[in-house]
């Protein structure tokens, strides 16, 4: 593969990062909890497309009109059931109870669809396969493009809602000071579902576009949970661009390990997360700024 | 104010002398096992020793350290990955077992320069994250032949009946050694050091207390403890297979011992590793349901048992078994006011 | 009636009994200032009767209903607003974005972002300012304002010249005025003893979470604010080694 084949296949692949990291910034953000279920709740999503478009053979992308609010009033839900009580308990406690959270969610994924691995990708015709000549023998994939796409059009839409809306207005608010927003009227426990249920959203979109781009199994969500932290903490914690860049960042690396070894994929990602770690722990601040706000 | 000259401040009470004097004769029960227990038994007893280490080493990090490590799997599987290297380069089996314990406690130290100065839950991926890295790493040594792994060859020198009640007495010693460890810890300068960062880093640091060094010890203790679990439980089942060895479920199921036993209690842990193996014993067949239940557990524990089993005894009936912290006896009559 | 009483009213902060037996009624239109040292538990009880602190007994009513188990939130929209200690604006977002949360209150009245703008000129060029950049003086106006954008019924002032130059609190203080004069109720927690006797109708002073002395302005004597703020009256306990 050539140089530039690998920044370009590595850098769209940062747009598939971006959303699934997101979801998993946007919640630390407001109310300081790492969800560590939310690698396999994209897994859930990915499943809920699969048997849609497998038993009733809708097409994943209408199917998503149905999940994706499903998965919201699953934030929702989980908000007000589990991470509430959570988040008065202790800063351990989140922790916790999102961990025996994942648990339960891929083992009955487990338990209800087996250990075969699943794909989106049959249902959407050639999507997945389809590439554009971009001239000098170089391809890229639709389906790389079209995620790209998607995560910028979501981060912004995402970022508008916060500067513009009331509702963006309270949610900025409660993530910089959750005592004093209940002080001028702002209600935090729905504040707080609403994030939940936004960012639950925003992983059935990601689990969408993992479906399509490859195939996923029960116990895959340990690696997007990875995937999604490494591209946030790269990106520097602040801003949902700032999650794009990590994501960029990771995907490049990435594609470049893969050439080097086969294991490599996987390596060269941890590697330049735990460089851009120690960089940001040791260095004096000024080295890393540009990955911040 | 002066002291009030009839309040106490005491360790040792009655009920935990006498305790003591039970935990010491059932050690030495248990060590005449092989004499004198079927081998079925002493493989199940093996298995229970092991889980008692992993708790108590998890419940060391959370319970007292007050971080949650979803990666301890590292040094569990890095224990036993040492012990076949150093197996194939002539280390016999047993000595290879505790070497590689040490060798991995070694490997903490620069872990630990990264991730300690994490905050909790970026702490618990960030373990995971290196948990992932040492196995991709140890899959890159041609001896480990990706999945399909590797056996301790070298343990088949000695006959079964022999190895058996080799890793018997190993598991046996291990786990004595380590709750002896955490016992004397709790009880000397460093144990409250810890306890205190656990209840409130800052003002632990604001009075004095050497944070990051009592935090690096216990992680280091920590991995020392979990990778000699690794390497016992390499031992006793024979072959490293790295998906097994490397599993997220091993913190899944430390998480569960800590939480139902009972975080931040020495007993707690001990108390966990039994319901665990208990549960293992009638449960494990089910397949992934009984790791359903470990999860859903972990779960309503964290919400609404937070101290566990033991903690929640603890509370309710005023015992206090072992003398990890000081009891301050009040004198008849004494009012607050 | 009282538009706002507090009956008995006990609450803990952590460990510590910081309010015990407070009793206190704040009548329409009416300014009660008060006053005691650092710790007396003067921020601890606004923000029980704002509804951020829990109150372990007692009671708190505004205008006959009983606010006491009401979620801070709900408070607001009832017409209680409190400019908490040390402003805690949110940093991040503009002067307008902090006085537009106030929306969320659904009060609907005369305040209005302009209005705000009026009453305290110096915001005027500030408008579109992100809050930490603002000067301590533009800060208090500005956590004022957001909490007159709620369109209150009680206003709660905690320390508003806290931190502030002797200039910014005249300017604050002469707004203040101005909300009095226009009727508004107010309880206001000072440190400044003149301020708090000049802008008040009656002085309350807390001591170790109590209410030791309170009074008209005018009955009140140096003397006597000066002996219960420092608790002088109380006998000595015990001997000090």
């Amino acid at each position: 593969m050539s140089l530039v084949s690998a920044v370009i296949d590595g850098a769209l692949l940062g747009g598939y990062y971006a959303m699934i990291a997101c979801g998993l910034s946007f919640m630390f953000g407001v109310m300081r909890i790492i969800n560590l279920a939310h690698g396999s709740l994209a897994i859930v999503a990915a499943f809920a497309l699969w048997t849609i478009a497998d038993r009733m053979g809708y097409d994943p992308f209408l199917a998503l009109i149905v999940v994706l609010p499903v998965m919201g009033a699953l934030g929702w839900l989980l908000q007000r059931a589990v991470l509430e009580r959570s988040l008065r308990a202790g800063e351990l406690v989140p922790i916790l109870s999102t961990f025996g959270l994942a648990i339960v969610v891929e083992n009955l994924l487990f338990e209800y669809f087996g250990a075969d691995t699943r794909s989106l990708a049959p249902y959407v015709g050639s999507l997945s396969y389809d590439s554009f000549n971009i001239g000098g023998g170089t391809y890229v994939g639709e389906l790389a493009i079209l995620t790209f796409v998607v995560a910028i059009l979501l981060l912004g839409g995402l970022q508008l809602f916060l500067t513009y809306t009331p509702l963006g207005c309270y949610i900025r608010a409660t993530a910089e000071d959750p005592d004093t927003v209940e002080l001028v009227g702002v209600n935090s426990r729905f504040v707080n579902a609403v994030a939940a249920a936004i960012a639950l959203a925003t992983i059935a979109l990601a689990g969408l576009f993992l479906g399509l781009r490859t195939s996923f199994d029960p116990y895959a969500g340990s690696m997007q949970l990875i995937f999604a932290f490494e591209a946030a903490v790269i990106g520097g914690s602040g801003t949902l661009w700032g999650t794009l860049a990590g994501g960029i960042v990771l995907g490049i690396a990435q594609t470049f390990g893969a050439q080097l070894h086969p294991q490599g994929f996987l390596l060269a990602g941890h590697g330049i997360f735990l460089l851009v770690l120690v960089g940001r722990l040791y260095l004096p601040g000024h080295y890393l700024r540009f990955l911040h706000k | 104010m002066d002291a009030h000259p009839n309040v106490l401040i005491q360790r040792w009470t009655t009920l935990s002398r006498a305790i003591a004097v039970i935990v010491i004769a059932l050690f030495v029960a248990l060590a005449a096992g092989p004499a004198l227990l079927p081998g079925a038994i002493l493989d199940k007893l093996t298995v229970l020793f092991i889980y008692v280490c992993l708790a108590a080493m998890w419940n060391a990090l959370a319970g007292y350290g007050g971080m949650i490590s979803a990666g301890q799997q590292a040094f569990f599987g890095l224990g036993a990955y040492l012990a076949i290297r150093l197996s194939e380069w002539g280390v016999p089996p047993y000595p290879a077992l505790i070497a590689a314990a040490l060798l991995a406690g070694v490997s903490a130290l620069p872990i630990s320069a990264i991730v300690l100065r994490l905050r909790t839950g970026e702490f618990a991926i960030a373990m995971w994250i290196i948990a992932e890295c040492v196995r991709l790493l140890v899959n890159l040594d041609p001896i480990i032949q990706g999945d399909t792994g590797r056996s301790l060859i070298a343990l088949s020198t000695y006959d079964a009946t022999e190895r058996r009640a080799f890793t018997y007495w190993m598991a046996l010693a291990s786990m004595g050694t380590i709750l002896v460890v955490i016992f004397l810890l709790l009880r000397s300068r460093l144990g409250s050091s810890v306890q205190a960062i656990r209840d409130n880093e800052e003002a632990a640091a604001s009075v004095g207390v050497k944070v990051a060094t009592a935090k690096r010890v216990i992680f280091v203790v920590a991995a020392i403890g979990c990778a000699l679990a690794g390497t016992l439980w390499l031992a006793a089942f024979t072959t490293f297979q790295p998906r097994s060895f490397f599993g997220i479920q091993w913190s899944a199921y430390m998480i569960f011992m800590v939480l139902v036993g009972g975080i931040g209690r020495f007993e707690g842990p001990i108390l966990g590793a039994i319901v665990f193996f208990l549960i293992e014993t009638w449960f494990g067949k089910t397949g992934v349901w009984y790791l359903v239940v470990l999860g859903l557990s972990a779960l309503l524990f964290s919400l609404l048992l937070p101290k566990g089993i033991w903690g929640y005894i603890e509370d309710r009936f005023q015992v206090l078994l072992l003398p990890v912290g000081y009891r301050v006896k009040l004198p008849a009559g004494w009012s607050d006011t | 009636m009282s538009l706002l009483s507090v009956n008995a009213l006990d609450v803990r902060h952590g460990l510590l009994q910081a309010v015990r037996e407070v009793d206190l009624k704040v009548d329409q239109g009416e300014t009660v200032a008060l006053i005691g040292a650092n710790g007396a538990g003067k921020t601890t009880l606004l923000r029980a009767i704002a509804g951020a602190h829990r109150a372990s007994r007692g009671q708190i009513h505004l205008d006959g209903s009983d606010i006491t188990n009401v979620p801070a939130h709900q408070r607001v929209a009832m017409g209680i607003a409190l400019v908490p200690e040390g402003r805690r604006l949110f940093a991040a977002m503009t002067v307008e974005e902090n006085l537009l949360i106030a929306r969320a209150s659904g009060r609907q009245g005369e305040w209005t972002v302009d209005r705000v703008m009026e009453t305290f000129p110096m915001l005027k060029p500030r408008r579109k300012a992100r809050c930490g950049t603002l000067s301590g003086g533009e800060q208090q106006a500005t956590a004022i304002g957001r909490a007159l954008m709620t369109n209150p019924r009680v206003l709660l002032l905690d320390e508003v010249s806290l931190g502030l130059s002797p200039l910014a609190v005249d300017l604050v203080y002469r707004s203040v005025e101005t909300l009095i004069a226009s009727g508004a109720t107010i309880l206001l927690v000072e440190q400044d003893l003149n301020r708090a006797l000049k802008v008040a109708n009656r002085v309350m002073c807390m001591l170790e979470g109590r209410i030791v002395i309170q009074g008209t302005a005018g009955t009140l004597t140096r003397e006597r604010i000066t002996e219960a703020y420092f608790g002088h009256h109380k006998r000595p306990v015990g001997k000090t080694q």
